[in-house]
């Protein structure tokens, strides 16, 4: 295929924020590389799918997140060494607290059922609005919003941040309801 | 595109939610962990990817 000039700076564009996304999804840089990589190959052979004028970002995520969903989520588990490939990655970064942080941060997000961590991390860090994430998710708005509170609360648990062990089951469902309801 | 920056935060009233800075503190550190990545920009293998993609269909297609 040729590849239009503008198809090749707007997918260039979304890779940075696309590789954050796989590595949130699969903890593991490299196998994350291979996600987009395998992300980008299909899209460029769906171009012709791409309705021009629309977010190629989010149909880019779109794409990442199904071919996860159908391939990578089972091989997950699989794979121990995340850790070591993520450290890797960080050996060029300075900070040394950032590391060790973000390190404990990843260990909590692992232990995110992926529904709750891919709408997280898309509103979250990702930038979309809940209505993209929605789109990009196939489901209701609604239901990423819970999906968004229930990460956070169990985030908050997992690093055991300031206030969070005050929130009991009781809590967790009021904000699903209160999430599901709009 | 929105950035998390200018997104108006949602105003929960009643429910379970955390409280303002968790929420603030755990967003701070999703963003400082994505945006170390996104600062790393695009591997040279996807651009040799894209220039393989785009060579191929120039040698393959007819």
């Amino acid at each position: 295929m040729a590849i239009d000039e503008s198809v090749r700076k707007a997918v260039l564009g979304a890779v940075p924020s696309l590789r954050a996304f796989a590595i949130s999804l699969c903890g593991n840089v490299d196998r994350a590389d291979d996600l987009v990589q395998e992300t980008l190959v299909r899209a460029l052979a769906n171009i012709d799918s791409f309705q021009s004028g629309t977010n190629m970002s989010a149909w880019l995520f779109t794409i990442l997140r199904n071919h996860f969903r159908s391939e990578y989520r089972k091989r997950r588990r699989e794979v121990e060494d995340s850790e070591g490939h993520y450290a890797e990655t960080l050996k060029t970064q300075p900070e040394q607290h950032g590391q060790v942080e973000f390190r404990e941060f990843r260990e909590a997000l692992s232990h995110l059922p992926a529904d709750q961590c891919e709408a997280l991390i898309l509103v979250g860090a990702s930038g979309f609005s809940y209505e993209e994430a929605a789109h990009i998710c196939g489901c209701a708005v609604g239901t990423i919003k819970s999906r968004v509170n229930r990460a956070r609360t169990r985030l908050a648990e997992l690093l055991s941040i300031h206030g969070a062990d005050e929130f009991g089951p009781d809590e967790q469902t009021r904000a699903v309801l209160a999430g599901g309801r709009e | 595109m929105e950035t998390a920056a200018t997104r108006p935060k949602k105003d929960h009233t009643k429910p379970a939610k955390l409280g303002r800075e968790v929420q603030a503190r755990l967003g701070q550190q999703l963003r400082a962990m994505y945006d170390e990545i996104v600062n790393q920009g695009v591997p040279t293998r996807f651009t040799e990817l894209l220039n393989r993609l785009d060579g191929d269909g120039n040698k393959d297609k007819r």
